[in-house]
């Protein structure tokens, strides 16, 4: 899909804060596209992760995959975990690409001590640039389900449609971890994952709406 | 960042291939090779390595108190016979290679394998220096792995080659192997006879005149090793019809290179010192122009320009970080003197950056929050989480250089003072875990030369920064069983610190550490205050009812704030005047409730108590303790 290879490789950059569950989330989109038997690569820059700091993972797919690393501007998605994140790193997207976006927020220390301001909107401010946001609440959402930790369920669900895949192969991915779990988490994720997908649908029908 | 090993389940092998980062697959051909011994000592970006190893059955495998240990422990198991394994980060060999420097004169029985990963990119190190000067030092063969596979390849063929020729060998890897995840074809493990330690002064005893003997052999070694590399398969030719420019390259910047320039040719060197001039001199002929793409320092530059081949380098390429294709691309083409093509790059959105922070409830947070208080103070840092206590809001931390430092640069700024420096307070701050890989010699010092220095030993019982790894202060070992336990009261009155000056002190009893803190600093001899409060991340560590803020009891103070803890959130700001006319900035909060873990720092600074314990009945959602990580989903 990207324009920057002549190897016919996809470009996913998943970005968050370190504690959100960006590399797992990466990781299981990776396992979807082993099953498909593409070559894979994922890689992370994540210094301190541990410690809330940033954490974008890059993962690549394909015939055969390279550089494991997204050079800017050719990302084919942009998952972004939190908003502000998703700012950070919507130049790795390539000009019409796709960000899929959680508005729920992840305040800072630097900001909350008032050295820095949160961006008043994120949204507008990616629109003002002409990139191509889907946004919804994915921290609302996986609060509504009972666990914030379901956040990352619902992110998966939100690109489910977005990849050159069905949607079906990856919510496996995702269920088959939680196989030795309680039928309780299993079905959680399996409704964390299908609200995702509907947020995201219902915000990009919105955003056509507007557009 | 913790790992999970892909192991066989027993009597079960597994075949096809794996997603496995560098660090796993390296780990998965130690076992493989048989190996009987492997030890490390935790470092972003090698902890994984060795976390791994200790998840495969029959073989032995320890968190070793420092690197030079560690290498020790693995030269010692050579020495029997068996295959060994050891890994570190970068700087860990800075500490490791008094050992490296003598055991490639006495060579080895069993393969050795010595995996280096650097930090090219800086993701957590306090330097970028290049391993590849290691080789050519100690005069031992090195392999660079271009990813996982071959990371797992090229350490089955490191051990294969160290027995071969003898030698330890230093597999180099760097950040963009270790933590890049890949498919690897993975084997089985192959058991090895052990010969036993063969009793041997001429080889094993290195004083000056078996010195003087070993010397000639270690050269020809290296000259046969230089034979070796001409052939090796893990060097490679790879042609390509665009001859313009040829490159020569190693490790992770080889895949960049090829992306970058699909069409041209490339010498990958997989088995990359000694180099293979002969190889390289016919590869350069075939090309128009040669270009050396090498991380981090010019040293394929340097030794082949000394070999008569006209070249490029680091005339054209940074000098630091990743040579990524955004990198190399514009760099090449510049030295084609074509127009640099118009990537399709725009510039970034400008947001606040989000420097790592403390956890939540980390007994850090009540360490920095009260040197922060002190005045007329220079603190003397070291490495690891609390490395962190230099930034906002705490400012409380001057100078971080290597493991263990904190205890020589607090004597060195004791003894060193300025006419004007006669009151300053030196306070030296370091984890229990540095303490015992490199401080305590730095504390005898301090005792033994009559330093005047406070020390702050901040025991959390684990290796934080890198993921709570276990060490002698947990009590626990690699595996997580029950181990030894120091004492670090006994430990630090062994060193000579006076039984009078050594505190234990709760980390969460703020104005108990402020105390004890100000009185110490004012006696001019060596003290120690050890906290002992667990790391969060952490088993020991138990969560207790979470805070909320009474939102009208609130008066905008914000002292709360200067903990540094990033569950206190800001809900709205004010200014206000007061009667005397001076203007005053307000920051009402909010805890986030369902991130804490009432460990109570935050009451102290309260004035008009505020914070209050949250009604557990009304509590909104599941208390989150650790990282939100989606495979801890209960």
């Amino acid at each position: 899909m990207s324009e920057t290879s002549k190897f016919d490789t996809t470009n996913i950059l998943v970005v968050g804060t370190g504690g959100q569950g960006v590399m797992t989330a990466t990781e299981i989109l990776a396992e979807a596209a082993i099953a498909l038997g593409h070559d894979v690569k994922k890689t992370e820059v994540a210094g301190m992760a541990q410690r809330g700091g940033v954490v974008s993972s890059h993962l690549r797919f394909g015939a055969k995959v390279l550089s494991p690393q997204i050079s800017p501007g050719s990302a084919d998605v942009l998952l972004g975990f939190e908003a502000a994140e998703a700012m950070r790193w919507r130049h790795m997207l390539r000009p019409d690409g796709l960000v899929l976006m959680n508005t729920g927020r992840l305040v800072p220390p630097v900001v909350e001590l008032g050295l820095y301001a949160y961006p008043d909107d994120p949204v507008a401010e990616m629109h003002a640039v002409g990139t191509h946001v889907v946004p919804f609440d994915a921290s609302a959402i996986a609060r509504q389900l009972g666990d914030i930790r379901l956040g990352n369920t619902v992110m998966l669900g939100a690109i489910a449609d977005h990849l050159p895949f069905p949607a079906e192969v990856l919510e496996r991915c995702i269920l088959a971890r939680f196989a030795s779990k309680k039928a309780e988490i299993v079905e959680l994720n399996r409704r964390a994952f299908a609200a995702g997908r509907a947020a995201a649908d219902a915000a990009e029908k919105a955003e056509a709406g507007t557009a | 960042m913790t790992a999970q090993a892909v192991i066989p389940i027993a009597g079960q092998a597994v075949t096809g291939r794996l997603l496995m980062s560098g660090n796993e697959a390296v780990a998965r051909a130690v076992w493989e090779a048989g190996a009987r011994v492997a030890a490390a000592y935790p470092g972003t970006p090698a902890t994984e390595m060795l976390e791994c190893v200790a998840k495969y059955p029959d073989l032995y495998a320890e968190w070793s108190v420092n690197e030079k240990v560690s290498l020790e422990v693995a030269f010692g198991a050579a020495m029997a016979g068996s295959r060994s394994f050891c890994a570190m980060k970068h700087v860990g060999m800075n500490v490791a290679s008094d050992a490296l420097m003598t055991m490639t004169l006495t060579g080895v029985a069993g393969g050795l394998v010595i995996a280096i990963a650097d930090d090219v990119g800086l993701s957590s190190s306090q330097n970028e220096q290049d391993s590849r000067f290691w080789p050519r030092f100690a005069h031992v063969p090195m392999l660079e792995p271009a990813d996982s596979q071959e990371a797992h390849d090229f350490t089955l063929a490191a051990f294969e080659l160290s027995e071969r020729f003898e030698t330890p060998v230093i597999l180099r890897l760097t950040t963009r192997i270790c933590h890049v995840k890949g498919l690897v074809q993975v084997g089985q493990r192959q058991e090895r006879p052990v010969a036993g330690f063969a009793k041997n002064v001429d080889r094993w005893v290195m004083e000056p005149r078996a010195v003087g003997r070993r010397l000639p052999l270690m050269f020809d070694r290296e000259r046969r090793l230089r034979d070796a590399a001409e052939v090796s398969e893990l060097n490679v030719a790879e042609d390509g019809i665009d001859r313009r420019v040829g490159f020569v390259t190693s490790g992770p910047a080889y895949m960049h290179v090829r992306e970058s320039f699909p069409d041209a040719p490339v010498f990958k060197l997989g088995f990359s010192f000694p180099l293979p001039f002969d190889s390289l001199r016919r590869f350069a002929a075939e090309c128009d122009r040669l270009v050396v793409v090498e991380e981090v320092e010019p040293l394929i530059e340097t030794e082949l320009k000394a070999q008569g081949v006209t070249l490029s380098g680091k005339d054209i390429l940074p000098r630091s970080g990743e040579l990524s294709p955004q990198v190399l691309k514009p760099a090449v083409a510049r030295l084609l003197g074509e127009t640099v093509a118009q990537e399709a790059t725009r510039a970034p959105l400008a947001v606040f950056p989000r420097p790592p922070t403390m956890c939540v409830a980390c007994p850090h947070l009540g360490v920095y929050y009260t040197l922060s208080q002190l005045r007329n103070v220079t603190i003397s840092g070291d490495i690891g989480c609390y490395t962190l206590g230099f930034g906002q809001p705490w400012n409380a931390l001057d100078a971080v250089i290597s493991m263990g430092a904190s205890m020589g640069m607090a004597l060195g700024l004791d003894k060193g003072r300025s006419e004007t420096e006669k009151d300053k307070k030196i306070v030296a701050v370091i984890g229990d875990s540095t303490f015992l890989h490199m401080g305590m010699q730095g504390l005898l010092d301090i005792v033994y030369n009559r330093g005047n220095v406070t020390v702050l030993l901040l025991d959390n019982r684990a290796v934080g920064m890198t993921g709570g790894q276990d060490n002698p202060g947990s009590g626990r070992d690699i595996h997580g069983q029950e181990a030894p336990r120091v004492d670090f009261v006994r430990l630090v009155k062994a060193l000579g610190v006076r039984e009078e000056r050594v505190h234990l002190v709760n980390a969460y009893e703020l104005p108990i550490l402020l105390r004890t803190l100000r009185e110490e600093t004012k006696i001019p001899e060596p003290s120690v205050i050890i906290t002992s409060q667990p790391c969060v991340l952490i088993k020991d560590y138990h969560a207790l009812k979470p805070y909320t803020v009474v939102e009208d009891k609130c008066t905008g103070c914000g002292n709360c704030i200067d903990v540094g803890c990033p569950a206190i959130h800001v809900t709205r700001r004010d200014r206000v005047k007061k009667p005397s006319g001076r203007e005053v900035d307000l920051a009402f909060v909010r805890i986030e409730s369902a991130a804490c873990t009432g460990c109570g720092l935050c009451l102290k600074p309260c004035a008009p108590d505020a914070i209050v314990h949250v009604d557990t009945l009304a509590m909104p959602i599941k208390i989150i303790r650790k990282s939100a990580e989606l495979s801890q989903t209960p």
